[in-house]
């Protein structure tokens, strides 16, 4: 689905951010890219739909390369939900914003009403169909941020830094929408510095550290090997951190939700208990 | 955004950074004086290659030209105009002087006002501003609503890309559509800058209340502006060169461009 093979990005200002990254994912797919700021994990994600275009290298998706494609062409593919929701909520009703995409994207009237109707339904937000996107709370805001790009049903949805500014409750309905949007099929992308949150949905994880791929694999491999998150600077889920401490008693090391180890230490005293 | 790049601040010591922004500022009053008092090509000429000496003593040559890059749409637009209504109402150019060279010099002179105030923001700091409007007597809240403005400049330019981003992401094409269309294809990109800047500006009063903004009516600075012996020269450089454009203006006949083409 989409194809990076040997990028390189330089910005304007001449900061090298991407330095010969590869990678490929796969249709379906759902990948966590964490790193510490300024790793390139934001520069790498807007090469997918063209917001950058490779300095040297190149970005495939669907085996086009992104130099041949328009953004708006690109996007119709690639959905991006952007950080902060407030960069692009600009319309007087919530139903508006999220047509404003379909618009551009050319959907006929009677399809873009069933759309919009349908996204509105997918987050929660039917009731506030005619209320201004400024008067919502921040949380909302990012749901109709969300809403709006999931709208004309691109194959990728990229999310940057979605669970930023959110609390407990609404990082679970996310959580919960995010695994429900890629098991329906749909290829996701989350940038993020969250490793709990990422523990939780335990994707493939892709780890970057200056501009470089250091690591790519499933989650739980990743964010236990303390040599690949020190390179990473990513300090691994704090459950983790009690268990790779917790090893010498015989307790597995590579925890890292926190049911998985609730479960495990049940057992584990169970156990002991019996032994006595 | 390259125009702003021509007048945004950045740290380097020199010795015309290091000059007192009062002097500096001084130098730039009596370049816009001189500028404003000729029209005939050759002293304007002369006017326009006139600071690239400080410019390559302060090295900002590169961002320097950019700027006259960015003056040079408008530039442009003067000449046109300056030349249309040259030929149209030829009594209102001076006798001595083509409507070509007229066009010429006006737009020579709309350039020689943005390189001086460039080459005055690019090696001035916003805190130096401030310090030489204070300390001469400007007062506070003027001072700060002015270095304030002059500081959300970069930070406005970058935000307003990350919503031309965000909505590009959406299938916004701002190229696209007639004239009418492509100013409507930037209210998407117009709005959630507006709302953003507003809400900062709200947040920073409230941050600055709580850090006890305007508690007490006499300020100090940490820093005070003093005169060294660079800004002296640079006191007499600025005299001489007013000194020398009033005694030409009006001892000395200036010749046209267009009387020293021989006949």
């Amino acid at each position: 689905m989409i194809e990076v093979k040997d990028v390189y990005f330089t910005y304007p200002t001449e900061v090298e951010a991407l330095k010969g990254v590869s990678l490929s994912i796969r249709n379906g797919e759902f990948v966590a890219i964490m790193g510490q700021n300024g790793a390139g994990k934001t520069t790498l994600v807007k090469q997918f739909n063209g917001l950058l275009k490779p300095t040297k290298g190149e970005v495939l998706v669907d085996s086009v390369s992104t130099r041949d494609l328009s953004i708006a062409q690109l996007a119709r593919k690639v959905g991006f939900v952007f950080q902060n929701p407030d960069h692009q909520l600009f319309s007087e009703t919530v139903e508006e914003e999220i047509a404003f995409a379909l618009r551009n994207f050319g959907f006929k009237e009677a399809t873009l009403k069933r759309r919009v109707t349908w996204a509105l339904n997918l987050l929660g937000l039917t009731e506030y169909r005619k209320t201004s996107p400024f008067m919502l709370s921040g949380g909302e805001r990012k749901r109709v941020a969300l809403a709006s790009v999931l709208a004309w049903n691109p194959k990728v949805v990229i999310l940057d830094e979605p669970t930023i500014g959110q609390d407990h409750r609404q990082k679970e309905i996310l959580r919960q929408f995010i695994v429900q949007l890629n098991t329906q099929g749909k290829t996701v992308v989350i940038v993020t510095h969250d490793v709990e949150f990422v523990a939780e949905c335990s994707p493939r994880v892709v780890l970057m550290a200056q501009g470089q791929i250091v690591a790519d694999g499933d989650a739980q491999r990743i964010l236990t090997d303390p040599n690949v998150t020190l390179r990473a600077s990513i300090v691994p889920p704090q459950v983790t951190q009690i268990f790779l401490k917790l090893a010498d008693f015989g307790l597995p090391a590579d925890v890292i939700d926190v049911s998985e180890a609730m479960k495990v230490l049940v057992e584990y005293f169970e156990e002991e208990k019996g032994k006595r | 955004m390259s125009v702003f790049e021509g007048f945004r601040f950045r740290h380097v010591s020199s010795p015309i950074h290091r000059r007192d922004p009062r002097v500096k500022f001084l130098y730039v009053l009596v370049m816009f004086i001189a500028a404003v008092m000729f029209y005939e090509l050759p002293p304007l000429l002369v006017l326009f290659f006139l600071p690239t000496p400080f410019v390559f003593l302060a090295g900002v040559q590169r961002q320097w030209l950019r700027s006259l890059r960015g003056a040079m749409f408008l530039a442009t637009f003067l000449f046109v105009f300056n030349l249309i209504f040259g030929y149209i109402s030829p009594g209102t150019i001076p006798w001595s002087m083509s409507p070509l060279e007229y066009a010429f010099s006006m737009s020579l002179r709309f350039l020689v006002l943005v390189e001086s105030f460039s080459v005055f923001f690019l090696t001035t700091s916003p805190d130096h501003l401030s310090l030489a409007l204070e300390q001469s007597h400007v007062p506070y809240e003027f001072t700060f609503a002015f270095t304030t403005a002059v500081r959300f400049v970069p930070v406005l330019a970058e935000e307003a890309q990350t919503i031309m981003d965000a909505q590009k992401a959406r299938g916004l094409e701002l190229e696209r559509g007639n004239f009418m269309k492509r100013v409507r294809n930037y209210i998407p990109i117009l709005i959630p800058l507006i709302v953003s800047a507003i809400r900062r500006s709200l947040e920073l009063a409230e941050a600055m209340e709580s850090r006890a903004w305007g508690a007490s009516k006499k300020r100090t600075n940490l820093y005070v502006l003093k005169m060294r012996e660079g800004d002296f020269i640079l006191i007499i450089i600025s005299i001489i060169l007013l000194v020398t454009a009033i005694y030409v203006r009006y001892f000395v006949p200036v010749p046209s461009f267009t009387m020293l083409l021989p006949k």
